[in-house]
């Protein structure tokens, strides 16, 4: 499935200063992977050494916090929007 | 650009201890934990900060604003009553209760504390807009900062709030924006805002400027020791929204003892929740260390964060403290804003409310020491939930202006 991948400020040394790049994968795991192997080394910078995403790393599939759905399983469908989001206080 | 930020000299990842310059930057690049404020203390005394402003910046030397920052147009929030709670103490039988009543600040909220050391950060940084993510008491604030500094402002709510907090967040002038979803939607789209050239001028005061403006609820934590005669508390209910306030009136009370400010005494910290957004106590009695996000439902809208970004760290204090983290259902909680009301002539937003509640849950249930010294904090004032209690905002009878009629009604 072709899934489109936005970016935090905080990731885009990895991807040459894109915002937004291009995914590929059945679940949310596969289309990491993918995007590390694309973008070398940023995969460890969502999961942690465990292959858990980081505690502090909010991950949304389409609107979906993937904490809500089956975590790293959740389906990403074609044509979908997957945000990596730095967690945020206050409020 | 030369930035001024006082005695701190950068910033630290919470998390695994790298070390950044300052700078608007609020996520560490090894593993997204969060940055706060790192400092170099000078000399502190309590003379010192004695002789300084009746407002927060009294200790301008413990936080990340310029030495003259007093001179500057700000909003000047803090130093509020800590009101010596007799008549709840005894309703509640608690020996020494004090009220911490927040709703004393410029636009009635603990938040004009944090959003005044952003503006400090925005002026630093050469930001022209000052924005947030806000559950209500943070968009006034940070509006009504921003008109006072020169600053824009653009701020964004849930479109559901209540109709005072819009009023309050939209008098003060700028642009407000309801966005139809709950808290965490309007603080993910503010997170992705950040990182688009359409919002890189912007302070997000707690997004972006997050490091700055959190250290602004220490102050809570130095009045509370400086109000009881430099002195530490020993138990202390604090509510949880992020968490964030709760993990830096910890931060500050150990500040106090690293700086020889107050003795070196025992506190507990308990953490307030309600049932209808308790992510943080479900994990506290769970035993767990991580926090389930929740979808919050509660009549307490401005606690009504069911991702809570600093979770794991109250998690961490009141477990170190050895505090507990509670939480009260939403009828609870008005019972709890008309029992503070009718003992202290506080009147409590639906925040207070969870955190009185709480109170009286930890004091009926024994987990309070009904002899020690213990602070509650009300964060905020109730003219802004009216609606919570509805049912008795209206008169107890109305009768003809006759004798025989008030005979009657009383």
């Amino acid at each position: 499935m072709s899934v489109t991948v936005r970016i935090p400020t905080i990731l885009r040394t990895y991807t040459g200063g894109n915002a937004e790049v291009s995914g590929e994968g059945a679940t949310l795991r596969d289309v990491l992977i993918k995007l590390d192997s694309d973008y070398p080394g940023i995969g460890a910078r969502i999961l942690d050494e465990s292959g858990k995403i980081r505690r502090f790393v909010n991950v949304y599939v389409g609107e979906e916090d993937v904490r809500f759905a089956e975590g790293l399983d959740t389906a990403a469908p074609e044509g979908t929007q997957i945000s990596i989001i730095p967690a945020v206080a206050g409020g | 650009m030369s930035l001024d930020f006082g005695p701190a000299v950068g910033l630290s990842c919470r998390e695994c201890g790298t070390r950044y310059p300052l700078g608007p930057s609020f996520a560490c690049l090894e593993c997204f934990g969060p940055l706060e404020a790192a400092y170099s203390f000078g000399t502190v005394t309590r003379a010192d900060i004695e002789s300084g402003p009746s407002n927060i910046w009294r200790y301008r030397s413990l936080l990340p604003v310029p030495v003259d920052v007093a001179s500057k147009p700000n909003m000047n929030p803090g130093w509020t009553k800590l009101v010596k709670a007799g008549n709840l103490g005894r309703a509640l039988g608690l020996k020494s209760l004090y009220v911490k009543d927040d709703s004393g600040n410029p636009t009635h909220s603990f938040k004009d504390r944090v959003v005044a050391i952003a503006v400090e950060a925005a002026r630093n940084f050469g930001f022209h807009t000052l924005s947030c993510s806000s559950t209500g008491n943070l968009a006034g604030a940070v509006t009504a900062a921003a008109a006072r500094a020169g600053l824009e402002a653009c701020v964004f709510i849930p479109a559901n709030l209540e109709a005072a907090k819009i009023a309050m967040a939209r008098v003060f002038g700028g642009k407000l924006i309801g966005i139809d979803g709950t808290y965490d939607e309007v603080n993910r789209f503010c997170s992705e805002l950040i990182g688009d050239p359409l919002g890189d001028k912007w302070g997000f005061v707690n997004v972006n400027l997050r490091p700055y403006y959190a250290e602004g609820s220490k102050t809570l934590a130095y009045e509370i020791a400086e109000q009881l005669g430099w002195r530490l508390p020993e138990q202390i209910v604090i509510p949880i929204a992020s968490g964030s306030q709760l993990t830096k009136i910890d931060k500050g009370f150990r500040e106090l003892v690293q700086l020889g400010l107050v003795e070196d005494t025992p506190y507990k910290i308990f953490g307030a929740q309600a049932a209808g957004c308790s992510p943080v106590s479900t994990a506290y009695k769970a035993g767990h260390d991580v926090v389930q996000p929740v979808k919050p439902d509660t009549i307490a809208k401005s606690l009504a964060i069911g991702n809570p970004a600093d979770g794991p760290y109250v998690l961490d204090i009141a477990r170190r403290t050895g505090g507990a983290v509670e939480d009260v259902t939403d009828p609870e909680i008005v019972a709890a804003i008309k029992l503070l009301a009718s003992t202290e002539g506080v009147f409590a937003e639906t925040a207070g409310g969870v955190t009185v509640g709480v109170l009286k849950k930890l004091a009926e249930s024994g987990r309070l020491d009904p002899e020690a010294e213990t602070v509650v904090l009300n964060t905020g004032d109730g003219l802004k939930t009216l609606d919570a209690i509805s049912d008795d905002a209206k008169p107890t009878a109305v009768i003809r202006p006759s004798l025989d009629a008030f005979r009657a009604a009383v």
